[in-house]
Formats: C-alpha cells, sequence, structure tokens
C-alpha cells in the first residue's frame, strides 16, 4: 500500500489504505494482469501438444503414396488398391463405358466434370478415384466382378443408393459430388503412384 | 465451512445466482478454494505442496489420456507403440516424458507434502483421518505407479512386474496361488500386462476421489499452520482466495519451471537405460532396482538376510508392509499435545534424523545388493522402525515444550507492523512489539 500512496500523485497521508475511488491504472493492477497473462499464454501453450498429439503421426504420414501394378488389368475389369488405408478403385474402361460417359450433357451432371478431366491425356481409360462414397464414406459396389453396378453402369453405393457412371460421376442418389479422383502419375505404362 | 467468519457464497452474475440455486456447486467450490475458505495467515512455503500433488495428479491424468489414445497394450505391440509414442507421434515424445517425470515429481511433492506433515504434527487431533486418507492416497500412487512403469513392456517393466507380484509369494500357503492370480500366469505375460492396463487407467481416478475426501476432512478443521496453535479470531486467517491462490499461483508456477528443465534437458535421468531393451523372460538385468521413490522400501524388503522363526523372504516383505501401515498409527504413537516440531526441541533433532534415516535407505535401496549397503539397509531399516514405534511415544511423554505462542496473530506481528507501515509515517523500524489494539 506504501507504493501505491507513493506512484499516484497524492501525498502520502493515512489515506494510502484500500479505498476504491482511484482513477487510473494502478500499480498492481498492471502487476495482476501481466502476471495472470504470462500464465495465461503459458497454460494455453501447454495445451499445444495436447492437440497436435492427435494428428496423422509420421508413421500414417509415410504411408500417403502407394505404387500399383495396373499391367494385369484387362478392359472392363478394375481393381481396388489400398492407399491412406483408404480404397482406391483402378479401373480399365471399355471402349463402350467411355462413350457413355462422353454422351453425358454437362448439364445432367450434379457436380459437372468430364471424363478428360478426370483421367491423364492419352489414358482415358484408366478410370483412378477413390473408392469412398462421398455421401457418408461407404464403399460403393461396382469395382468386383459380379458387383451391381447401378442404374448408370459405374458405382452403386448400397448404405444410401447413390449410382455414379461410368465416369464415377454422381448421377443420382444423396451424394453430393463425383467419387474423388486423388492425386496419381504414371510411373510406367504399367505402374501407378497414387498420392 | 469451518469458522464463523467464513464467507457466505454471494452469486455476482444472475447466472451464477440461477444455477447455484439448483445446483449449490459454485457454493463448494467458493468454500473451498475461493474467498469463503479461511486460512491461517502465517502459512510458509511448506503449504504449497499439497495444491502442487493435486496440479501433478491433474497432470498425471491429462498425459495419461493422452498417451493410452497411443499406446497399445499387448506383450508384442506395447514396446514398439511406446517408441511410436516417441518417434511418429505429434509432440508424444514431450507427452510421454511429461508423464514419466511427471510421477517422479508427482513423489516428490507428496514426499515434502508427507515430510511437512509429520514435522508440524498434521496428523494430529482434529486432523487424523485427513492424516490418514493421505496415506490411503500414498499408497494409490504407488499401485499405479508400478503398474504404469510396467506398460512401456521393457527390461525393468518386466522385472519389476516379476519382482513385485513376488512379494505376494512370501506369504505361507496363499502366496504362490495369490501371485499367480495377480499375474494371471506364472510369470508376467499378456494377462498382467493387459489388467496393469487397465488398473492403471482407473486408479487415477480413485486417487481423485480420495483427494476430494482428503481436502473434505481437512477443511472442517481448517488448515494447520507453522505454529500448530488453533485459529481463534478473525484475524488469524486470510481468505483463500486471492491470498493463498496466488501464493499457490506463483510457487506452482517457480516449481513447474523445475519440472520442465528436467523434463526438457534431462528425461531420463530418473528413469534406467535398460528399460529401453524390449522385455526379455529369459534374461534378468544385472542390476534391477525399482523407480527411485520405491528405494527406502526396497532397502527394507533387502534388509532381511537370515531366517528367524519365518523366511526371511517373509520378513522382507512384512517389514515393507507394516513400514507404511504403521504410519496409519502415528496419531496415537505421538501423544504430544504440541502439533509444531518448531516448539518441540527434542522432537525436531530426531525429526531430521529421521529424514537423514530415509535418506539413507533410499541410497542404500539404490545401490547394489552388496555386503555394506545390506548392512547399511539392514542398520536404517532397524531405526526407522524405531523412530516410530520407540522413540517417538518416549519423546512425546518426556519432552518439555517451549511456550507456544497465545495466538496466530501474536506470532506473526513481532514487528513487522512498524515495516509495513507507509514510508514516512511516524512508527520506526524495529518498532515495539505489536499488540492486538495495534492492528
Amino acid at each position: 500500500m506504501a507504493t501505491r500512496a507513493q506512484s499516484a500523485e497524492v501525498p502520502a497521508t493515512t489515506d494510502s489504505g484500500g479505498s476504491t475511488g482511484e482513477e487510473g491504472v494502478r500499480r498492481r493492477d498492471f502487476l495482476n494482469v501481466a502476471a495472470v497473462s504470462f500464465a495465461g499464454v503459458g497454460g494455453v501453450v501447454a495445451l499445444a501438444p495436447l492437440f497436435v498429439q492427435m494428428a496423422p503421426s509420421a508413421d500414417v504420414l509415410a504411408l500417403a503414396t502407394t505404387e500399383v501394378d495396373i499391367s494385369k488389368i484387362q478392359p472392363g475389369q478394375g481393381i481396388k488398391a489400398v492407399w491412406r488405408k483408404q480404397p482406391v478403385f483402378i479401373r480399365n474402361l471399355t471402349p463402350k463405358e467411355i462413350a457413355e460417359a462422353n454422351a453425358v450433357a454437362m448439364s445432367d451432371l450434379r457436380d459437372p466434370e468430364s471424363l478428360a478431366q478426370r483421367t491423364k491425356p492419352g489414358k482415358m481409360n484408366w478410370l483412378i478415384t477413390l473408392g469412398v462414397c462421398t455421401h457418408l464414406g461407404c464403399v460403393p459396389l461396382g469395382i468386383g466382378e459380379g458387383e451391381n453396378k447401378g442404374p448408370y453402369g459405374g458405382y452403386f453405393c448400397p448404405c444410401h443408393g447413390s449410382a455414379y457412371d461410368t465416369a464415377a460421376r454422381i448421377r443420382t442418389g444423396p451424394a453430393p459430388t463425383n467419387l474423388v479422383v486423388p492425386d496419381y502419375e504414371f510411373t510406367s505404362d504399367t505402374t501407378v503412384k497414387i498420392g | 465451512m469451518s469458522f464463523s467468519w467464513a464467507k457466505p457464497y454471494e452469486p455476482k452474475h444472475p447466472l451464477m445466482r440461477w444455477i447455484d440455486e439448483r445446483l449449490p456447486l459454485p457454493r463448494v467450490v467458493y468454500g473451498a478454494i475461493g474467498g469463503g475458505y479461511p486460512v491461517p495467515r502465517n502459512l510458509n512455503y511448506w503449504w504449497n505442496f499439497g495444491v502442487l500433488a493435486g496440479i501433478f495428479l491433474t497432470i498425471q491424468i491429462v498425459t495419461g489420456i493422452v498417451l493410452a489414445m497411443h499406446y497399445t497394450a499387448s506383450v508384442d505391440g506395447a514396446f514398439n507403440s511406446v517408441e511410436h509414442i516417441m518417434r511418429d507421434v505429434n509432440a508424444g515424445w514431450l507427452i510421454r516424458y511429461a508423464h514419466m517425470n511427471g510421477a517422479s515429481f508427482f513423489f516428490i511433492v507428496v514426499y515434502l507434502h508427507i515430510f511437512r506433515s509429520l514435522y508440524y504434527g498434521s496428523y494430529k487431533a482434529p486432523r487424523e483421518l485427513v492424516w490418514m486418507l493421505g496415506l490411503v492416497i500414498y499408497l494409490l500412487m504407488m499401485a499405479t505407479a508400478f503398474m504404469g512403469y510396467v506398460l512401456p513392456w521393457g527390461q525393468m517393466s518386466y522385472w519389476g512386474a516379476q519382482v513385485i507380484t513376488g512379494f505376494f509369494s512370501a506369504f505361507p500357503l496363499v502366496g504362490e496361488p495369490l501371485r499367480v492370480w495377480l499375474l494371471g500366469g506364472y510369470a508376467p505375460d499378456q494377462a498382467a500386462l493387459t489388467r496393469f492396463f487397465s488398473l492403471h487407467y482407473l486408479l487415477p481416478f480413485i486417487i481423485a476421489a480420495v483427494v476430494i475426501l482428503h481436502i473434505w476432512a481437512l477443511h472442517i478443521p481448517g488448515s494447520g499452520n507453522p505454529t500448530g496453535v488453533d485459529v481463534k479470531e478473525e484475524r488469524d486467517t486470510l481468505p483463500f482466495h486471492p491470498f493463498y491462490t496466488a501464493k499457490d499461483g506463483w510457487f506452482a508456477g517457480a516449481f513447474l519451471l523445475l519440472y520442465a528443465i528436467v523434463t526438457y534437458f534431462a528425461p531420463n535421468y530418473l528413469g534406467h537405460p535398460d528399460n529401453y531393451i524390449p522385455a526379455d523372460p529369459l534374461a534378468t538385468p544385472a542390476h534391477i532396482v525399482p523407480e527411485w521413490y520405491f528405494w527406502p522400501f526396497y532397502a527394507i524388503l533387502r534388509a532381511f538376510t537370515v531366517d528367524f522363526i519365518l523366511p526371511a523372504k517373509l520378513w522382507g516383505v512384512l517389514a515393507m508392509f507394516l513400514s507404511i501401515l504403521l504410519l496409519f498409527f502415528l496419531p496415537w504413537l505421538d501423544k504430544s499435545p504440541v502439533r509444531s516440531g518448531s516448539y518441540r526441541p527434542l522432537f525436531k533433532r530426531f525429526f531430521w534424523l529421521l529424514v537423514a534415516d530415509v535418506v539413507i535407505l533410499g541410497w542404500a535401496g539404490g545401490s547394489h545388493a552388496t555386503p555394506f549397503w545390506i548392512a547399511v539397509s539392514q542398520i536404517a531399516s532397524a531405526y526407522y522402525f524405531l523412530h516410530f514405534l520407540v522413540i517417538l511415544p518416549l519423546v512425546s511423554r518426556f519432552e518439555t515444550p517451549l511456550p507456544l505462542p497465545s495466538s496466530i496473530s501474536e506470532s506473526v506481528l513481532h514487528g513487522e507492523e512498524a515495516e509495513a507501515a507507509p514510508v514516512g509515517s511516524k512508527k520506526k523500524r524495529g518498532g515495539s512489539v505489536a499488540t492486538a489494539a495495534a492492528e
């Protein structure tokens, strides 16, 4: 209290006690705010590791690319590969399926994209998409031999009935967008690196 | 709560009033750690360790929950999952080191808290149950720490589990079946690891519950103080908030700095390198010791080397358990009506001898089992029991204590009133002894 009487521009009288009618910032207010802020910032920084620990760990991130051999896939066939623990559909489209996909008017599509935009130049028969329905994440049918390809000849999600066409574009059902095309490149004529 | 002048809770915000009328939780908090809990005004820094123990329990629970998100309790996967935490998980190294060293610091804090109680007679009436609940917390902590140490499934983990569950095999007849039952097998294996993980996750919450009982029991008579003199009137106390929240806050900051230094710069100083070798059920490490906080008890265990009526193995285990169990009877072993060691000249000397004895026990327990250290363990163990079972009852009977201050305020205000007066006021430094009227 003695310091307060000195710092305020009042004579050091007996009125240096805890009266509340003080204008301006007291030294003690500053100390209080500084100390609590310091501890508060420190506390928040200390909490940061508790949040970042839930993000994908280094071993998960290390799985971010997958190489797939596609030499055995005949036209009309497809395989499921695994990338980041998710299924990837790699499909070798037949000329008929390519023609079907190209025949669709953009205006008929919920998420307009051409087959050319969804494949690599000169490799329009290789349709590579995530096998994850964009509705709520089920694996659609249609990649395996004899599976239900749905009314548009592409994929059909049995969970909630989304139907995809031969370019894996959404046509009917609740899914909002086309099956996602991941980043990938052809490292040779028979190998694809996904991711 | 405890004193008539304790301020009742008055909600400042309508929302708090609304809650308080329906669920008086704000009232309970205010009365427990707010302005409604009057605390003796003369507490020294030894009274900071209770709050710190609570902070470390929180740190252990929080970091432990996080570690359990990444840990795998399987014999094949446990060691690798810990390495996964150290190398792959974001900030995993920090969280694991914080948990590892948090355990050690939890024990440091609790040992200081216990010795504070021993010196200032905090176990005496009317706080016997506070003391006994504290011992229950301590026992639970030891069980939790032991099981946690097993989880990484390194060499020390494995052989620690083997040795500690081996304690139970010392008991006649039921011993070996009991050990096999505890482990769920003939040696530590998947069954033991899984149950240890389950219990290691459970026990901290039991500890938290007993902590609430501990604080509840404490707040009936209120906190003790360095004079041991009862609180008599309002000016003997200060409200917990803001006075002791501020002091505890500053001290916690200082102590956590020490914890951070060890965690960041010497994270393995208190551990054993052998625990970075995966468990091998076919080879025991050359020198196995428990974590440092068990060393005094480990020395007592090893002090018995000769069969005497009972097998030496059983004596060691019994003595080790009794060394803690006898503390439950401390309020009745020390019958002196004077609480604080500061006013007990003879007791004070023996207190420091006990501290030295426990340190020596710890040293012996952490050393190789050579004939020299076994002999030291034997002498120090004998003195440990002598202190509690013979010296303490005799001292409390024959000692003449120093005169006690008539009140807390009197003990605090001996000249400081003049020092505390505003600069330039008429009172001079080193003025006369303050009287009650001067306040």
